[in-house]
């Protein structure tokens, strides 16, 4: 995980749901690369074809309620942003997002201070996104360590297979 | 609302999470590993299967610990659903995982959870579906997980859970004639909003929970997922330990917040003369009292009573109750989708199928059906959807301008009669 994180900017509303990033009519696509053409098809049509490997999203509150599916934050990968900064995550997609290894941050208060095409610059240790062309921050507090593990190792898979391969046994249920 | 400082006590999730952390007392903020007492999985579990094999992982910690239930394409209507279901049916085979409910002894995930007592009081249980929520109603902490996430639990066991504040609803009252669990959760969502409850555990207490039936606790603990809850539950008693006597699967740890528990937040409702509720587009929040809407004559092309949220015997004999005697509504297409195969099997002993079929409406196979309209029941652009179903967002049913209003399985009924929203007590 880089340190600095500077993108292009595409700006979201509040509630942008999961139907609104990968509608249910494309659940049965898992190929990542199938995925990104229909990113956003409802949320903001013209990301698919018009954003670029780096670009930040930069959302209102809620962003990615509702349902579980792994293929929202999937295809914003396989479109290659730079990270996913909101004002406020709905939990599933939260982890989901983590889990994937994509910087995800919680700022309240970041969206109001973009607009669409800006530049952000991140600074995941500090702790703030500052607009490049306006010079306005946002503050957030720092990520719990263990996210910063999961991010550092690239994602939850990695990060596995390390304690796997360094002997960590599955365990049963607490008890009986 | 009031604001409870920190005692001693412990609220119903922290007492579960305690549990499942392996320690004597866990403190909202506090991150655990949680050892996993049910996993489950349905389509969404095939993405599942690649991080499993990434991680080298090479067996599944616990096979009698987890289930696979095909539920959202059953059976396969596309290709690409068919080798989902391939997919898993290979992986259950490969590392052995013998609890696969498939096409013909299938149903909703959830469902299958709650009739074949997968889930019992003081369980952590994690499932690939965001209303994993719903079995929070045996008194567990039940939660929504993506499939990466899966594999890890497939792998360890276990996962890394925040301690969540609670968010507390408690309810006194009495629900009047026609007005159902479903009225409860939609007014419950138009305070809390579904933003309200993120991150948090949501406990429903009070004596108007106390007397609510099984079936019913599931739909509200179902819908906590729309309030952007982590789990929804209810504190385990007679009525939970009744459901399950027979067919719970493994041992009980039954346990109930402190009588000084510190909630974060408590929400009062008294259902005293409360009407049946609706949910408007574009969100389940967007709750108003359904006589208001009624009198607006919002005209529907289709009328869905299924989902996790609502297809339960209970709620096949609910809009049944209301649709006998009358025919659905030139012009409407009636969707009724049992949650289960068994919820199917009952319906035909009891003559519901002949009822609704009679009726004019089409009586499917257990599935997902309309819900997430990725399968069938898709609606045009404008075109209005009455549900029983727990979502109505931009897109939901198909195209992002369709229209879909949420209620309760009596009211989705008396609107397929009425070919547009109508009061279901004057079907009574």
């Amino acid at each position: 995980m880089r340190e600095i994180i500077e993108g292009r900017v595409w700006t979201l509303g509040r509630d942008v749901d999961t139907d609104q990033i990968i509608s249910g009519k494309y659940l049965t696509i898992i190929d990542p690369n199938v995925l990104r053409t229909k990113v956003l098809e409802i949320g903001l049509p013209e990301f698919a074809s018009q954003s670029k490997p780096g670009d930040i999203l930069v959302a209102d509150q809620n962003f990615g309620s509702g349902s579980s599916r792994e293929h929202a934050p999937q295809a914003l990968r396989a479109a290659g942003v730079g990270a996913i900064v909101a004002d406020s995550f709905a939990r599933i997609f939260f982890r989901n997002s983590i889990n994937l290894g994509i910087p995800t941050i919680e700022a309240p208060g970041v969206r109001a201070i973009f607009n669409r095409f800006d530049t952000a610059r991140i600074e995941i240790r500090r702790g703030t996104i500052t607009n490049m062309r306006t010079g306005k921050s946002v503050s957030f507090p720092p990520l719990p360590q263990h996210l910063i593990d999961l991010l550092e190792a690239g994602g939850l898979v990695e990060k596995v297979r390390r304690e796997l391969a360094n002997g960590a046994a599955p365990r049963g249920p607490a008890s009986p | 609302m009031s604001a409870v400082s920190r005692g001693h006590g412990h609220t119903l999730v922290e007492k579960i999470l305690a549990r499942a952390s392996g320690k004597e007392s866990v403190v909202p903020g506090e991150i655990v590993e949680g050892r996993v007492d049910l996993a489950m999985m349905h389509e969404q579990g095939a993405q599942t299967v690649q991080p499993f094999h990434e991680m080298g992982a090479t067996r599944v910690w616990d096979p009698d610990r987890v289930v696979i239930a095909i539920d959202h394409w059953v059976p396969a209507s596309t290709e690409g659903a068919a080798v989902l279901h391939r997919i898993l049916r290979k992986f259950a085979d490969e590392v052995g995982l013998p609890h696969f409910y498939d096409v013909g002894n299938h149903g909703i995930c959830h469902q299958i959870l709650a009739e074949n007592g997968w889930v019992v009081p003081g369980d952590l249980a994690v499932g690939t579906d965001s209303h994993t929520n719903m079995l929070g109603a045996m008194g567990a902490v039940a939660a929504g997980i993506g499939p990466t996430e899966m594999a890890a639990v497939l792998a360890l066991g276990r996962l890394w859970l925040k301690v969540p504040t609670t968010l507390r609803i408690n309810v006194r009252g009495t629900l009047g004639p026609g007005v159902t669990a479903k009225d409860l959760v939609l007014r419950a969502l138009g305070e809390v909003k579904t933003t309200g409850a993120t991150y948090k555990a949501v406990e429903w207490t009070g004596p108007t929970i106390a007397r609510l039936s099984m079936p019913e606790r599931l739909t509200i603990c179902n819908m906590t997922t729309e309030m952007g809850a982590k789990c929804g539950m209810v504190a385990p008693d007679s009525t939970t330990q009744e459901y399950l006597a027979g067919i719970a699967k493994h041992p009980m740890h039954p346990v109930s917040a402190d009588a000084d528990a510190p909630y974060e937040r408590t929400v009062e409702i008294n259902v005293d003369g409360m009407p049946p509720m609706v949910a408007c587009p574009y969100s389940p929040d967007n709750v108003r009292p359904l006589p208001d809407v009624a009198r607006e004559h919002v005209r529907i092309h289709q009328a869905f009573l299924g989902s996790c949220t609502n297809a339960r015997i209970e709620d096949l004999r609910e809009g049944a109750a209301v649709l006998k005697g009358h025919r659905v509504h030139p012009g409407v297409r009636f969707i009724v989708s049992p949650a289960s195969t068994a919820i199917y099997r009952q319906c035909l002993s009891e003559g519901l199928v002949d009822l609704y079929t009679e009726a004019g409406a089409v009586f499917t196979n257990s599935s997902c059906s309309a819900c997430f309209g990725g399968n069938m029941g898709i609606i045009a652009p404008d075109e209005v959807c009455a549900s029983s179903s727990n979502r109505n967002f931009p897109g939901r049913m198909g195209p992002k301008e369709g229209r879909i209003y949420l209620m309760s399985p009596a009211a989705t009924a008396a609107a397929a009669v009425r070919g547009e929203i109508a009061d279901p007590r004057e079907y009574a």
